[in-house]
Formats: C-alpha cells, structure tokens, sequence
C-alpha cells in the first residue's frame, strides 16, 4: 500500500467533511467574489458618470446622444422602454406555447413522443444567439418589410427573443407540472375528472409558482440577450410608437458603441450596464420568491 | 483535534486568502478583458516585444498585438499571417474593436500598433500615423432600386428626412428606408464630414454597427440606402448580394477612382504608433507599406496609397 492511500485510510470521517467543506467553501468564496467584482468594476467605471453627469440627467434626458459635444444628451428611459417592451412581449409571445408543450410532454403526447419533442426544445434552446439574430435579419426582416417598412422593429426583436426563451419556459414549466405529487392526480382521477379537467384544477394550479418562476427565469435570459437584437431590433432610441417602430435596447446599446466609446460616453455605458444589472436583480428576486416556496 | 487535521485546516485557510489576493489583483488591472467586445488576453499583451526585443543583427522574434478598426482588421490579419510565414519566432495578434479601440490601446500600451480607419484627430497628436491602404465610403441601395443617380443634395436631404419617398427621386413608390451608422463609427464620420450633416440632424429608420449588418439590411429591403466601405461592397457585389452602389458626384465608387483621388469619399486606413519603435513593429510596418503586400490590399478591394 502506497503512504498515501495508507494515510487516507487512517483518516477519520470528520477529517475527509473537513477538508471537502473547507475545498467548496473557498470555490463558492471565489465563485461568489467574482459576481461581487465585476459589480465594484462596473461602478467604478460608471462612477465618473454618475458624478459628472449625474443620475437626474440620466432620466430626464429625452435622447441618447453622448457624442454631441456640449450638446450631448444621456437619456437612458428610451432604451430601458425599449428593453422591457422586447422582453415582455416575447414573455407574452412565448409563455402560451411554451407552456402547452410542456402540457403536451406532460399529459398528451405518447412516451416516444414526447421524449422528442423534448429533445427539439432543448436543441432550440442550445442554438446560438447570433444566429437567431442571422435568421432574424434575412428571413424575418424582409417579410416584416413588406407588412410595413422599415422591417427591422419592436415586433422583429419580440418574435426572435421568442423563440429563444421558448426552451426555458417549455422545459422550467415541464419540471413544475412533473413536481405536482402523482396522488393529486389520482384523487382527480378517483373523484371522476377527465384530462383537462385534472389538469385545469389540479396540476396547473399547484404548479403555478414554478411556471411563474420559469417565466421570470426567460425574462433574465431576454433582457440581457443582445447579438440578435442588435440585428433586428433597428436600433433607433426611441420609445416605440407602434410594434412595427425600431426600438434599441440598452443591451444592443452597449454593444453597438463600447468599441468607439471613450472617457465620458465610455463611463455613461457602464451606467446604462449597472441599470441592467439592477433591473435583473429584481427580476431575479422576484423569481427567487416563488421558487422557494415551491419547494415546500 | 488531531495535528493533521489542524496542518489541513489551515492549508484551507491559507487557499481562500490566496483566492482573495488573486481576486484584488485583478480588480487592480483595468479594462482588460471586461470591456472588449473581442477579448484579448492579459498580461503577455502588455508592451509586446520590449521584454525581448531582438538585438540588430539577430532574427526577428517576439509577440505584436495589433488592435482596432474592424475594416483594417481582416487586411492586418492577411498580412500578420504573410509576415509570420517569413519570420518563424514571430507572433502577431490581431484583434477587432474599432478606430479609437486602437488608438486608446496604442496610447496605453495594451497594442503595439494600432489600426485606424480615419485621420488621426487633433487630440491623438502624440501618435504617428503610417498609412497603408486607401478606402472609399459609398451609399448602397437595393439591386432592385431604379434610382441610379445621387447628387449630394438628394443624399442630404434623404439623411434629414426631407424626401420620404422614392417616387421624388425617380423611383418606385416606397418610402425611403434611411440606414445611419452607430455613434463613433469611423465610416458614420466619414460620411458626415463629406455631406456636411451632423448627426443629430439625421432622421435614420434604422441603425447598424457593422459594414455587413449594413449589407444585409440593404439586402433584405427593396427601399433602404446604406453607406458603408467600397472594399466590402464590391466583394458582395461579385458574391450576387441583392446590393448596387450609388455613384458620387458622378464618379462611379471604383478601386481606380479611389486610387485616382477621382472619388470624393475617401479615408485612409492607418497604422497607429506611440513614440519610439522596436525592431518587430519596424519591421512589420515597413513589410505592410512595401511592394510584398499589394496584391493583399488588392484582394480586400482597398487601394495601394502612391508611394
């Protein structure tokens, strides 16, 4: 026996809890102060923003317009409006279908069925992002187009985040409907209730949290998507008129101008940045509620 | 508790204070990696070459990284691999993120050369400019569009929003799809300098970052103009992209023209350097403004500047 493996051996229970308890501890230590740093970076790039320009300006400011010299103008309420338009409308776009396939995988389909209809979710949600956007830009554009110019808009950008926060909530909604105890439904079945009445009353209303959790979960995921809605979106700062209008996103936003940015304007995109942050922040508190309770 | 347990305990202790310092390092390096859109790794980027710059005589060796402007990119990127071919120790990085990208990184000393595709401003006096290719800006609408024609005023007043409709100009009964570029561009300055507009005059249907998110655009839109780099379009032109360019000035956007000075929209496309220079970036430069590299410009649509 090597003295290593004779060593280990010789350790007590206690010593191996130890040793596994000290090892994680610092990988969450590290894993948590990474979050916390970029945070402090992105404040303290933000900082000669807020201090010079100021957060009033940032919200009252009608336009984004940070290279204008003397006239330049901060407004991020634009391209907050334009952020929560997109994303709740693929929130509303995406949330009927995604929950009916998890009904579908759950209820309705066969076994074989629904393994594949499953797999065809979670292959859409592995598709990157970018060409989403692609397809967006010469498929979707152009039909748009021809509906009503200029084609790329608030109703391309809602279509596209859609179809890629679908995934997220078929599959968070499928795992609530599974969590549903079986002698719930047995009791539906025992007191004479059809399918649809069993799930109507019973399944949907006990999981409800969790698909609720779900949608909050692809809202995270569509606010802070940027590659393709830089692509569809128009990115004109506006808040949208119609659904039809081009609207820019803080995210598309950031990545449209952080290359050129420099001093002031660079310092005004990080600001934009943490306002994202901030808003996911309470989207995720808001998702965290329910999950818990969830649980119980 | 037994001496082992104590002896690991505080190994365990000893590992978190050595993530933590590793951490507050790293808070100490600003904008690298976090804020580039491309990514660039650290530490070995910082002044590359001057840690082992060759003496005269010995072969070159040693790592340049090249920042900045997306449309030189791919042209330093073909000519980077030519002059690796050449010089085996030699390894050049290339990397995207726009004129003044390159320009603040060759100010800080994250790049060794910097890639620009405008004039230098006045404020970026300290640096030297070494101009390697000439490019021209042009508008873009659809293949399909009857307008064949431009004058700078119908270009303006398109830009102010003043004409709506294609039918003003000749053309079918669409209305004008107007494509500016985003804040900071190179190309948007470019075109703003030579039809005397200013930014926020322009009434644009839809913004774009990239010459080919430009292209695409167009190319999906019977009713739209565009402006972006000759080099790209005449590539998608041959390529079948549903895309026509409008002639300036009546001057038709060609590498002749551009090389001729015929073409009113021109910009130089710049390599960027700060103070004094090591043998690799010597070199290198040297390699991009000589004959060895024209057929490289040639293929990318720029045009050679007259030496």
């Amino acid at each position: 026996m090597s003295p290593i493996s004779l060593r280990l051996s010789i350790l007590s229970r206690r010593t191996v809890d130890l040793i596994a308890g000290r090892w994680f501890c610092a990988t969450a230590v590290l894993a948590a102060s990474i979050v916390l740093l970029i945070l402090v970076f992105v404040v303290r790039e933000a900082s000669s923003a807020l201090s010079d320009i100021g957060v009033v300006r940032f919200l009252t400011d009608d336009t984004w317009r940070p290279t204008a010299g003397a006239k330049a103008s901060y407004g991020i309420i634009p391209m907050l409006a334009g952020s929560l338009f997109v994303t709740s409308g693929a929130v509303i776009v995406a949330g009927v279908p995604g929950v009916l396939s998890a009904l579908l995988i759950r209820f309705y389909a066969p076994p074989f069925l629904a393994t594949i209809h499953r797999r065809v979710i979670e292959l859409l949600a592995g598709v990157p992002s970018v060409v989403f956007g692609f397809w967006g830009l010469v498929v979707l554009v152009p039909i748009i187009n021809r509906l009503h110019p200029p084609g790329q808009s608030l109703l391309a950008g809602i279509l596209i985040l859609s179809l890629m926060i679908l995934p997220t909530i078929a599959l968070t909604a499928e795992a609530a409907l599974r969590g549903v105890p079986a002698s719930y439904s047995s009791a539906a079945a025992a007191l004479g209730m059809g399918r649809w009445a069993t799930i109507w009353n019973v399944s949907l209303p006990v999981a409800r949290r969790g698909i609720l959790a779900g949608f909050l979960l692809a809202a995270t995921r569509a606010i802070g998507e940027t590659m393709a809605v830089v692509m569809v979106c128009g990115n004109i700062v506006q808040v949208p008129d119609s659904l039809f209008a081009p609207v820019r996103t803080v995210t598309a936003n950031i990545a449209m101008e952080m290359g050129d940015a420099q001093a002031e304007h660079r310092s005004a995109l990080f600001l934009t940045g943490l306002a994202l942050m901030v808003l996911v922040a309470l989207f995720l508190i808001a998702a965290g509620g329910p999950r818990r309770s969830e649980v119980s | 508790m037994s001496p082992l347990s104590k002896h690991l305990r505080r190994i365990s202790t000893l590992a978190v204070v050595a993530f933590c310092g590793l951490l507050a390092g790293c808070e100490g390096l600003p904008a690298i990696g976090v804020t580039s859109s491309e990514g660039r790794d650290s530490s070995s980027d910082l002044m590359p070459g001057t840690s082992n710059a060759p003496k005269p005589l010995s072969p070159l060796s040693g790592k340049l990284t090249i920042t900045g402007s997306s449309t030189v990119a791919p042209l330093a990127a073909e000519m980077a691999t030519r002059f690796e071919q050449r010089h085996r120790d030699v390894r050049i990085d290339v990397q995207t993120g726009g004129s003044s990208r390159g320009i603040i990184d060759v100010q800080s000393g994250l790049a060794g050369i910097g890639m620009a595709s405008r004039q230098l401003s006045p404020f970026e006096a300290g640096l030297t400019a070494h101009r390697i290719a000439v490019d021209g800006v042009c508008l873009i609408v659809h293949k399909t569009n009857p307008v064949m024609t431009l004058t700078d005023e119908q270009v303006v007043a398109i830009y102010r929003g003043q004409v709506s409709n294609w039918s003003e100009l000749g053309g079918a009964d669409l209305p004008v799809v107007v494509v500016n570029k985003a804040a900071g561009r190179a190309t948007l300055e470019v075109f703003l300098n030579h039809f005397g507009l200013d930014n926020a005059e322009i009434k644009a249907d839809i913004i774009v970052g990239e010459n080919q998110q430009g292209i695409k655009t167009v190319a999906g839109n019977p009713s739209a103009i565009a402006y972006v780099s000759i080099g790209t379009v005449s590539a998608e032109v041959e390529r079948g992209t549903a895309i026509r360019s409008v002639p300036a000035g009546n001057v038709a956007p060609t590498s002749e023209n551009v090389a001729s000075g015929l073409y009113p929209i021109t910009r130089p496309l710049l390599f960027v350097t700060n103070g004094e220079l090591n043998d690799l970036q010597t070199a290198f430069i040297e390699f991009a403004q000589s004959p060895d590299v024209t057929d490289l410009i040639e293929a990318q649509y720029f045009v050679p500047p007259n030496r």
